[in-house]
């Protein structure tokens, strides 16, 4: 353990302790990144002291102390608040206090309140939860950099000006209130597995860090069957990776992947998850998903019948277009691909690339190739992952050795 | 904390009848109670229509007034509450009730601390 991955595994938990502590977002980052400028002082110099046994909890009680000196020296309004709150902590409060986790849980639901544009809730998640600075979430989320540092100013004023306040909603609130969450954490998953620009098909980084709060999640709320879905299913997609890059870095699809790159542990805590999920019986869409992937990862070959009908449920509980189009390609797996084309024809998803390069797929296998490369051009066209638009030209090359007519735009 | 609850009716949209508006009011009215026994409010009260309204603009000295809304826009204001509660969760718990009563949207925002 260095301080870089201190930093990365308690940043999070630390603000989102010392958000509690002082009820102030600005001042919680302050006062924790005053505390790691001390621990890099303390732990890393030759002659320092080393790595404290619970960095996160060193990390706490000196963010506590810093920021009771700073709020001694200023005497804005915020800082009396915070002030009083911390003399209101009760006494018997043991001197070292840890990162809790519930108030990690706290900070999630506040960065997804409802009242926050969904831009302004992933990036604030990543910001504090996940320790990202501006700049990395703009490059991953193709945005500028200042774009990205005003809406987390912003959502952060809201959040102070407004009262939104940081606590885990009740019983009866939670289904308005979840859903946001789980959506933020799946685009952040989603972005690092197929980046939406750039060179590279896969940023571990983003991956991992939903992956992270996702088991943080599950491990605070084990009684909800949509969060341990979502999580089984981000599992069960990150345990392909490995075998979704070839050495090249090409994109390799599910049916020629190398099934022995798959990460076994993974699978195993996905598959496990999903049968829990099932032995509760209450499936939402995360839960589907999971199931489908599950599926995918179980045995030698995709069971393309089950498959089916699980997107056949999905789409009931979920009618969106995407999953409509997803369903598609498992129609042409058990029903071949004319039906399959009959069912993505009156599917609209403007801009998407991967509808026409569906469609593509189906008329090269119906031997329909002009009508396959026309859609293969549009594919291209509109596929933003340098990674993906190779992967779409060799397909389009193999069905007609002449260069496109589309030029990459 | 306080908040306005302010309901924005849209010039244009089709009127609703004289027994719709009497069940609005009649709702709206439950709600006023319901304000007070929480005692979550503060002030509140429906507006004429925009073309009663009067600006008055003092200039250098010199005072004008004008006939008419400040901005003319399609969105005016038709009525508002001012309400005290926690934080935003409780407001906007109350501005979805404010929303059923008053058959409008309402806008929340948040007023200044009182310091």
């Amino acid at each position: 353990m260095d301080i870089a991955s201190v930093y990365r595994a308690e940043y999070g938990r630390c603000v989102a302790t010392l958000v509690r502590l002082l009820g102030d977002i600005g001042l919680a980052e302050e006062a924790v990144q005053d505390a790691f400028a001390v621990a890099v002082e303390k732990w890393a110099l030759p002659d320092g002291d080393g790595l404290p046994p619970n960095p996160g909890a060193w990390i706490v009680t000196t963010a506590r102390n810093r920021a009771i000196d700073r709020l001694r020296r200023e005497s804005t309004r915020e800082a009396r608040h915070a002030q009083a709150l911390l003399l209101h902590q009760p006494d018997d409060e043991p001197r070292e206090v840890g990162p809790v986790r519930d108030d990690q849980l706290r900070l999630i639901f506040t960065c997804c309140h409802p009242a926050l544009s969904p831009l302004a809730q992933t990036a604030l998640t990543l910001r504090l939860l996940g320790g990202l600075e501006a700049a990395e979430i703009a490059r991953a989320y193709l945005v500028p950099e200042a774009t990205v540092a005003q809406r987390i100013v912003r959502a952060k004023k809201k959040i102070r000006d407004a009262a939104i306040p940081y606590r885990v909603p009740e019983g009866r609130e939670l289904p308005d209130r979840l859903p946001p969450v789980l959506t933020v954490l799946y685009l952040i998953f989603n972005e690092g597995y197929t980046s939406t620009s750039g060179t590279q098909l896969l940023r571990t980084d983003l991956c991992a860090e939903a992956v992270r709060l996702a088991r943080a999640l599950a491990a605070l709320m084990p009684d909800e069957p949509e969060v341990l879905g979502l999580l089984a299913l981000l599992l069960l997609i990150d345990a392909r990776r490995p075998a979704r890059v070839g050495p090249s870095g090409e994109l390799v699809r599910l049916a020629e992947q190398d099934r022995s790159r798959w990460d076994r542990e993974l699978i195993a805590e996905g598959h496990d998850l999903v049968r829990r999920c099932l032995r509760r019986n209450r499936p939402g869409p995360y839960q589907l998903q999971a199931a489908i992937n599950a599926v995918h990862t179980d045995g030698t070959a995709t069971d393309w019948t089950q498959v089916l009908a699980l997107y056949d449920q999905l789409l009931l509980l979920a009618p969106t277009p995407i999953v409509a189009l997803n369903r598609a390609v498992a129609v042409a797996e058990v029903h071949g691909p004319a039906l399959a084309l009959a069912a993505i024809e009156t599917i609209e998803l403007p801009g998407y690339h991967l509808l026409p390069a569906t469609r593509a797929d189906l008329l090269a296998r119906l031997g329909r190739n002009t009508e396959a490369l026309a859609a293969y051009d549009e594919a291209i066209a509109l596929a933003t992952n340098d990674t993906e638009r190779t992967f779409l030209q060799n397909r389009r090359s193999d069905l007609d050795p002449s260069p496109a007519t589309t030029e990459n735009p | 904390m306080q908040y306005m609850l302010s309901v924005h009716s849209v010039e244009g949209a089709p009127t609703p009848s004289d027994e719709e508006m009497q069940i609005a009011f009649a709702q709206t009215d439950r709600v006023n109670a319901e304000l007070q026994a929480a005692g979550a409010w503060v002030f509140g009260g429906g507006l004429h229509p925009p073309n009663s309204a009067t600006v008055v603009r003092v200039d250098g000295g010199a005072t004008t007034m004008t006939d008419g809304p400040f901005a003319e826009t399609k969105e005016q204001l038709g009525g508002f509450w001012v309400i005290r509660c926690d934080d935003l969760d409780q407001a906007l718990a109350w501005a979805e009730k404010c929303a059923v009563a008053c058959m409008n949207p309402v806008e929340v925002r948040p007023f200044h601390d009182e310091g």
